[in-house]
């Protein structure tokens, strides 16, 4: 027995789109014209709203008209339907459109309510974002299991960064490929790059040491477990300026550990490729830029692991975890190393973001990991889809757009258009716990679900109560 | 003869403690061991931390036993439950300042009425606020996976943290002082003040008829009986969503209770401080046992000691070993939460609960 759901917003349209169907093509016409139908429906609804909403607002803005002709021409024609190469001309263009982003954003138009598009610093943060929700979709996504305290992953990242490129450990002197720093300054100066790599396996080596002894435990157990370890964390980076009173300082306390080393690819490679590879980030002319590349670059690369990770035996293991744990271990899933493995994916993907933000920003304090940055992250892959990773990647760009900029921008157009005197950024946490809300009572499974999980949900548990719950 | 050569030879003690179960009595040995030199050292601050660490469990008690009492019934952590007694506690102020104009430092009956009508105002508000939260919240997803109703728990505490938020502002608000601070008693260096006194007085009672209500009443009756088993229950006639409002009106109304004993016992208030003190109420009834309502009690006592201890307590001297102090307060949560991850790893039932099917 299914269970009662709340209509959609869209299912009123999608029934009169069936009626107009059937009147237009007859009862019985097959899948094939039925599916070219409504993609031309599509194509007109699409390119009739355009021209309504575009030629009001901007007045025939050229950048408007272009960014819209491009989505347009993108997303109306069936391109998939093209033999072999089709399939890649949406992810390909995407791509293209998202690295080309630093060359013409700031001539894109603006947003009604929501301002202008993001700038490139702005831009990286969201990715290295969009990064740490894919790591966090492995375990809540894929594996089922609730995780409040991802932000510790990220700590941990963020702070391996800082120790060995930096000058906090200044009685050691250890340099290895880093760039920009002169050989006698004091502390470890390793090549970001590699600890990048670091950074990933430390996490998920801490992923691994949690995950063992509460991994047996029931899922809201787990949650509250994650979430004292993602509150241990920050109040470990506070403190740990004087550890225990032993005078040992490893984590600077609250002034955080600043500066963190810039990556970069050194002198020589920057002069054999002719200046194409940056030999120092942080001092490059098109410093932000050459961050917002490799943020494109780092995504990438986690969006490839995480969709070979969900295709392969372990990811059918974790699916098969999250669906039903007890029929998953009758047909021999080994739940407990399944689960560990899934904490340990998602906490290797969580200490890269860190890494990478930590040498981005130059510095770590122990303010950014806090609980709110859990629950932000967890907002992301709820409202992006459970389980769907490019659901997820929406999700976080928008999340950490709203963050950065949006919320502000929002805010002070009410204010200015509705005569109203709210500090919206204020109260953002207010309004993710609003998103948290609203789309697990009206659309669990998020705004763009994989099949599979909109299916759970839709069928839910399988111990259905006798009573009815709806009154 | 072969078999009989293979038959395992009989343990000398008839328990044989797993070596989880040995580690874990180490650890509390070596605890109780570094207590009892700290008492002998200073013994007449001891005595006084402890009873200040009894006041604080008290008022951990009340929203231990929220929680304790919403996961027995529903087997659901209501994340939002802290933020509930945060709302009640800045209600009590609220109410007790501009409605009952007290002031800080008033005196007379005047304040133990204004305090009652405060206490029945904030019990009834965070009662039925919990109660809408139960059912906007967590009753249309009762079928659901279980990670659902979980993250509307969190989003439901971080809506109730703005409003908070948005009415109080982002810093502490000052809360009438007027439960009076002269002593008690003042035995041998020993004092205990009013003001905590008070708070463990009323504490008592609401206990008291709590355990009246869910053990005595038809209601209660009904509760456990939900608990049991939900689908049974409905069968035997009893109504289960009204049985689980019920269940989310008590537990609200214990918050609002907490929440005005510690809005006038720590006489400051701020928005987020529900959501931490609701962690460590949390603590407290998984440490009792959760779903057991003796468990949270005394969970939220040995939390509230430990927690006064790590506080008070500093280094010492006794028969010329050096006793050496807590971490102190900076790492109160990480300790509580340290202590959250031990039990859950080595006794998941906490120590009064029973060991379910599932290992909690």
């Amino acid at each position: 027995m299914a269970r009662r759901r709340p209509r959609g917003f869209l299912d009123p349209v999608r029934e009169r789109v069936d009626v107009l169907e059937r009147r237009v093509l007859g009862p019985d016409a097959t899948p094939v014209k039925r599916a070219t139908f409504n993609r031309a429906l599509t194509a007109l609804v699409i390119l009739v709203l355009g021209a309504l909403i575009f030629a009001p607002l901007y007045g025939f803005d050229p950048a408007a008209l272009l960014a819209w002709l491009v989505s347009a021409a993108l997303y109306v024609p069936p391109w998939e339907s093209i033999p072999r190469v089709g399939r890649f001309v949406r992810p390909v263009a995407t791509l293209v459109l998202v690295i080309a982003y630093p060359f013409y954003f700031d001539s894109m138009f603006t947003i009604p309510i929501f301002g202008p598009f993001p700038d490139i610093a702005t831009g990286v943060v969201m990715l290295v974002f969009a990064m740490m929700a894919i790591g966090l979709n492995i375990v809540v996504g894929y594996a089922g299991l609730l995780d409040l305290g991802y932000v510790a992953f990220y700590a941990i990242g963020s702070y391996t960064a800082a120790w060995f490129a930096s000058v906090q450990f200044a009685n050691r002197t250890v340099h290895f490929g880093s760039v920009g720093i002169g050989p006698t300054v004091p502390g470890f100066h390793i090549s970001i790059w590699l600890l990048l790599a670091l950074a990933a396996f430390l996490s998920a080596l801490v992923g691994v040491i949690i995950g063992l002894p509460t991994l047996r435990l029931r899922g809201d157990y787990l949650a509250i477990v994650t979430l004292g370890f993602g509150e241990i964390m920050p109040q470990i980076a506070r403190n740990g300026d004087n550890f225990f009173g032993t005078g040992f300082n490893l984590t600077n306390g609250p002034n955080g550990i600043t500066p963190v080393d810039s990556p970069g690819f050194g002198a020589t490679l920057h002069r054999v490729t002719g200046g194409v590879l940056p030999d120092n980030y942080q001092t490059a002319l098109n410093s932000d830029n050459v961050f917002f590349w490799t943020a494109v670059g780092l995504v990438l690369f986690t969006i490839f692991c995480s969709l070979r990770l969900r295709d392969s035996r372990l990811g059918r293991a974790w699916i098969a975890i999250r669906e039903d744990e007890t029929a998953a271990a009758a047909m021999g899933v080994p739940l407990m190393r399944t689960k560990t493995w899934a904490y340990a994916g998602g906490a290797f993907f969580g200490g890269i973001a860190g890494a990478y933000y930590a040498s981005f920003k130059g510095s770590t304090f122990p303010g950014d990991f806090f609980f709110n940055i859990s629950v932000m992250i967890l907002c992301m892959v709820v409202l992006g889809g459970m389980g769907n990773i490019w659901g997820v990647i929406v999700g976080a760009l928008f999340l950490t757009y709203l963050d950065r900029e949006g919320l502000a921008n929002i805010g002070a157009w009410l204010n200015e258009n509705l005569g109203l005197n709210i500090e919206v950024p204020k109260y953002e946490f207010g309004i993710f716990g609003v998103i948290l809300l609203v789309v697990m009572l009206f659309r669990p499974e998020g705004l763009i679900p994989s099949a599979r999980r909109k299916a759970e949900f839709e069928e839910g548990v399988h111990d259905q109560p006798l009573y009815d719950v709806s009154h | 003869m072969v078999t009989e050569a293979r038959r395992p030879p009989v343990p000398l003690l008839a328990y044989r403690p797993s070596l989880t179960a040995i580690f874990g009595l180490a650890l509390v040995g070596i605890v109780l061991v570094w207590l009892v030199l700290q008492l002998l050292a200073e013994p007449a601050d001891f005595v006084e931390i402890s009873l200040i660490g009894v006041t604080t469990g008290a008022i951990y008690a009340l929203v231990a036993l929220g929680y304790t009492l919403v996961y027995g019934i529903l087997e659901l952590i209501n994340f939002a439950h802290g933020d509930v007694f945060m709302l009640g506690g800045m209600l009590s102020a609220t109410v007790a300042a501009s409605w009952f104009g007290l002031e800080s430092g008033q005196t007379g009956t005047v304040v133990w009425f204004s305090i009652i009508g405060t206490l029945l105002i904030s019990m009834a508000f965070c009662g039925v606020l919990n109660a809408s939260i139960e059912r906007v919240a967590y009753r249309p997803l009762r079928g659901a996976p279980r990670l659902a109703p979980l993250i509307t728990a969190i989003g439901m505490s971080f809506i109730l943290q703005n409003v908070a938020l948005a009415w109080k502002g982002p810093n502490f608000i000052e809360v009438v002082d007027v439960l009076p601070h002269s002593n008690v008693f003042d035995i041998a260096g020993v004092s205990y003040a009013w003001n905590k006194l008070i708070v463990v007085l009323i504490t008592v009672p609401v206990l008291i008829l709590l355990l009246w209500l869910v053990e005595q009443s038809r209601q209660g009756k009904a509760m456990r009986a939900t608990a049991q088993d939900m689908d049974a229950s409905a069968m035997m006639g009893i109504n289960v969503n009204r049985t689980i409002s019920f269940t989310f009106l008590i537990a609200g109304a214990l918050a609002g209770a907490a929440g005005l004993l510690y809005a006038l016992y720590v006489t400051n208030i701020r928005y987020d401080q529900g959501f931490q003190l609701g962690l460590i109420a949390f603590t407290a009834a998984v440490l009792g046992g959760i779903g057991n309502l003796p468990g949270a009690v005394l969970g939220a006592l040995l939390i509230g000691l430990i927690q006064a201890y790590n506080e008070g307590l500093s280094k010492s001297e006794v028969f010329g070993i050096t006793v050496p102090a807590p971490p102190g307060g900076a790492w109160t949560q990480s300790i509580v939460f340290t202590i959250l991850i031990l039990i859950l790893v080595f006794r998941p039932e906490g120590l009064l609960g029973e060991r379910t099917p599932e290992g909690a």
